[in-house]
Formats: structure tokens, sequence, C-alpha cells
């Protein structure tokens, strides 16, 4: 396979492979500069699949590849965010944002010399997510919406390579929700990078995405992969119109037949 | 509620404290009077405060004493708590191998140990800054060994997926988390002290306010007794509020965050 990220036959297990399985002879391919979305039942294996894809966690059976290179440590190259912010109360959201180039070399070797050039970065950053100004304020001064646009930067600072987006918007109001898609959306479109982003809502996967796996009830298998052909940039305008119901419908229809 | 009625509202917190403490003393005094007891089974404050000044020489001694050994052996039950919390807390092997011995540990009533620590280096000091030591240290450990312990496992995983070991994870996430446990228990550490270095004062040694209260029992000067007491009751209060300032001082974002309080 020559996808940027593949999953070939792979099971997993928690618990040294003696538990039940998460996911069993899951198979797929995500092309490099692709946006994937990965919809599927509660339980699934939708999070697994991420730790398997970012070798946080290594399967018994079948193989992962990253970037061309079978997977046997945590891969270095991604930016993750998840349902939680997860941001340290500690440090500001400037300092929070940093926090990835204190670890990822080149960067790290060079963030005591190049600070004032990697701040103005951050601060770049901050302000295409319309957190223009806020980098001195702390976590918890801040709402959930803007906490959790704040992850977002802190997963893309370091210029990943790579993606791995879980749920990230589920604990979000509608508005705020949309507001988010449209940030990601237009950095996917600058960027270029591989994204994989998990969801429970169909709207935001057929939004975002270039193609929609969907999976099985656990343990987790790709049944059903949809390519969106919707021209981009889209608008989120887009999603009234029949077409893109039409295909929210029929994705939802794969996941009613999973779920039994 | 008007402004003024805030500020008097303000003034009486603060001056409840002392209120408090001085209405359990008159009516501690009162109470000795109207019922006529004896000053050998309960002496009354006024009695105490006799003790005071008739035997400051010995009191002051004995509590500098009492004090001291109490605070190297906090030290050491600091030192050793944190490294030991932090050596536990690194990896969940160490953390299910030392914690039901931990626990065992602790279970044992210090006062036992002492006549151990008394065959191996005598009567006196040393078994007094030991058994402050020994008392205190378990608080620290637990605490250090719990913040590094509830790390988000989420928080983990990003660090982990940019290529951070687990010495970066420890360095950017677990030390700065585990501060506020580590402050939070040294106020329960330094109290426990002072209990340890009593009881060992009361066993065996020749010195401390342990010792004093000891002596003043045989002799039946109950006075003096209650103004043990008292003087350790002072000296908790007042190591317990430096501990206290020095957590607010050092975590100031866990206590605005509300950090740990969910
Ligand atoms: N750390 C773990 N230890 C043991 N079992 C786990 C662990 N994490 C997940 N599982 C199990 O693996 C299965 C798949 O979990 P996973 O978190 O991947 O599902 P998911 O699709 O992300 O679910 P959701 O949509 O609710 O987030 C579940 O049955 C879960 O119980
Ligand atoms: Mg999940």
């Amino acid at each position: 396979m020559t996808g940027f990220v593949s999953l070939d036959g792979v099971s997993h297990a928690y618990g040294g492979g003696t538990g039940t399985l998460a996911v069993e002879g899951l198979t797929m391919s995500v092309e490099p500069g692709e946006f994937a979305a990965v919809v599927g039942p509660s339980g699934c294996g939708k999070s697994t699949l991420m730790k398997l894809a970012t070798g946080l966690q290594f399967p018994f059976k079948g193989t992962v590849t990253v970037a061309g290179a079978k997977v046997a440590a945590p891969v270095k190259i991604a930016g993750m965010a998840f349902q939680a912010p997860t941001l340290l109360p500690w440090r500001t959201t400037l300092e929070n944002l940093l926090l990835p180039l204190e670890i990822v070399q080149p960067h790290r070797r060079e963030l005591p010399r190049k600070r004032a050039e990697y701040e103005a970065r951050a601060k770049n950053l901050l302000t295409s997510v319309g957190l223009r100004d806020q980098g001195d304020k702390y976590p918890w001064e801040l709402s959930g919406g803007m906490q959790q646009r704040t992850s977002l930067c802190r997963a893309l600072i370091h210029e990943p390579q790579l993606l791995m987006l879980d749920e990230p918007f589920g604990a979000l109001d509608a508005f705020t929700r949309e507001e988010l898609w449209c940030v990601i959306r237009d950095l996917h479109a600058m960027r270029k990078i591989t994204v994989v982003l998990v969801t429970h809502d169909l709207r935001e996967a057929v939004f975002l995405a270039d193609r929609v796996f969907v999976m099985s009830a656990r343990p987790g298998r790709i049944i059903v992969e949809r390519r969106i052909e919707l021209p981009r940039p889209r608008d989120l305008d887009v999603t009234f119109t029949p077409e893109f119901q039409d295909i929210v419908h029929e994705l939802r229809g794969h996941i009613v037949k999973a779920r039994q | 509620m008007t402004g003024n009625d805030t500020r008097l509202n303000d003034i009486w917190i603060k001056a409840s404290p002392w209120v408090f403490t001085i209405a359990l003393f008159a009516l501690w005094e009162a109470v000795v009077l109207i019922f006529k007891i004896p000053p050998f089974f309960l002496p009354p404050p006024t009695a105490i405060a006799q003790a005071f000044v008739d035997y400051s020489g010995p009191i002051l001694r004995n509590s500098w004493i009492t004090f001291y050994a109490t605070m190297i052996g906090f030290a050491m039950a600091v030192g050793f708590g944190l490294l030991l919390g932090l050596v536990v807390g690194w990896s969940r092997a160490i953390y299910a191998g030392l914690y039901p011995l931990m626990i065992g540990f602790n279970a044992i009533p210090k006062v036992a140990v002492v006549p151990i620590l008394v065959l191996w280096f005598g009567i006196g000091f040393i078994p007094a800054v030991l058994t402050a030591f020994l008392i205190s240290f378990f608080p620290i450990v637990v605490n250090v060994a719990t913040g590094l312990a509830t790390i988000e496992p989420e928080m983990e995983d990003v660090l982990k997926a940019l290529g951070a070991s687990k010495l970066d994870i420890m360095r950017k996430v677990g030390i700065p988390r585990t501060l506020p446990y580590f402050f939070g228990s040294l106020k329960i550490a330094i109290t426990l002290a002072f209990v340890g270095t009593v009881i060992s004062e009361s066993v065996a040694s020749n010195y401390g306010i342990g010792n004093l209260m000891l002596q003043a029992q045989a002799q039946f000067q109950v006075p003096l007794i209650f103004a043990g007491l008292i003087v350790l009751a002072i000296e908790g209060i007042l190591m317990y509020l430096a501990m206290a300032l020095l957590e607010r001082r050092m975590t100031r974002w866990a206590q605005r965050s509300g950090f740990g309080q969910n």
C-alpha cells in the first residue's frame, strides 16, 4: 500500500492481546494531503485506530505504516487534539502553544535562541483562529471554545505533516463548532497537511473530508469508504444543499446497519 | 448587602478565630469556677498561665528542643518523601510493587518503633528526629506519587506523539502538576512530625516538651502538663500556617484554576 497513513489487516486488543478485540482486520489508507474522516458507532475502536496510527498502541496482527516507515514507536510527526483540550493550567495560552516546540527537534534546539521568532509564529497562529491578543491569558480564563482553538493551535504549531483529531469539536455548541470547521478547512487548504478526523457528527465529516470511512461495531473494521466529491473550497452553505443531505443520509444508513 | 455590611463581615471573619479562642478559654475558666473542679483534675486557664510564668525557663528551653527536632525530622521527610514519591509515581510497576509495603509501614504505630530506635541510637535527640521523620514522610510520598500517576492519559498521548521521552513528560507535565499535591501534603506532614517528636520524647528522652510533660505528671504538676499541651498546640498552629502560606505562594495557578477540586 502506498498511502501516507496505512493500516493493513490490523487487529488490536488492549491488555496485551488477552482482552476482547478493539479492532479486527482493519484496513485503510490515507493519501498524502488528504482529509479523511472516520465515523462509526460508539466504542467501535475509532480512538484505538488513532492510537495505532500514531504508534501509541501496537497491533498484535497487521502492519501500520506512516510516511513510508513501519510504525514501531510513537511517530513524532503528528499533531493531536482531543475532545478535551488538555491544556496545562500553569502555562499561559502562548506558553501552552510553545510546548510542542520544547519537545520536537529541531525546534527544541533552536527555541532558546529564536524564542521571539517562535512566539511571533504562535501569535500568528492564534490570530488565525480568532484568538488575537489572548496569548497571555491562562487556559481557565478562556471559554471552552477558545480552549479548543488553543488545543488545535498546539497540534499545529510545529507544522506537523499529520494532524490527528479525535472528536475535537464534540463538546462545543453548534455555532462554535461550525466556526471551527471553517478554521480547520482553511488550515488544511493552506498547509496541505494530511488530516485524520474522528467524529460522531456526520455533517462535520461530509463537510470537511475528502473521504469518509465508516467503521463497524466493535471489533471495528472499515465497512464503507465514501469519497466526497463536493467541490472545494466548501462554504457552510453547502451543508444545506440536497447533494450534501443525500450523502449524510446515506452514511447514516450505513451506521444504523453497523450498530445492529 | 451594602458595602458597609461587607466590610463589617470581613472584619468579623478576620477577628473570629481570636474571638472563638478567647471564648473557649473564658468558658473553660467559668466551668472550672462554677463546678468547683479541683485544679489537679482540670486546672483553669489562669493556673496554666501562672505555670507559664513560673516555669518559663524550662518551657522555653524544651519547646525549642522539640521544635528543633521536629524541623529536622520534617526536613528529612520532605527530602526523602519527595524522592520516593517521584520514584513511586514514575512507573506503574514500581507503584504496584511499593504501595502495599508503604501501606503496611504506615499501619505500624510509630510508638512501637521507638524502642528499636533507642536500641540503635540510644535515648534522646536522634530517636525524636527519626520518629518525626518516620511518621511524616508517608503523606508526602502518597501525594507526590498521586500527582504523577494522575497525569491525563490524553496529555501523555499528545506529548508521546511528538516524540517526548518519559523524562520530558515528567519535566513538562508530571512535576509541575505534582507541586500542588506536594505543598498540600506539607500541612499534614508538619503536624504529624510534632506528634512523632513528642511520642519519642515522652518515651525515650530527657529533653523536650514530651519529657517535660512526663516529669510534670510524675510530680503531679497538672497546670504544667497543660502548659506543655498549649505550647505544642501553638507550635503546631504556627508551622501549619507557615506551610499553608508556602502552599499559597508556590501554587497560585492551582488555586485560581480550581485544579484538583473537580
Ligand atoms: N485503555 C484501554 N484499556 C482497555 N480497553 C480499552 C481501552 N481503551 C479502549 N478500550 C476498549 O476498546 C474498545 C474501543 O475503544 P475506543 O476508545 O477505540 O472506541 P471509540 O470508537 O473511540 O468510542 P467513542 O466513540 O465512544 O469514543 C472499547 O470497547 C473499549 O472498551
Ligand atoms: Mg473515542
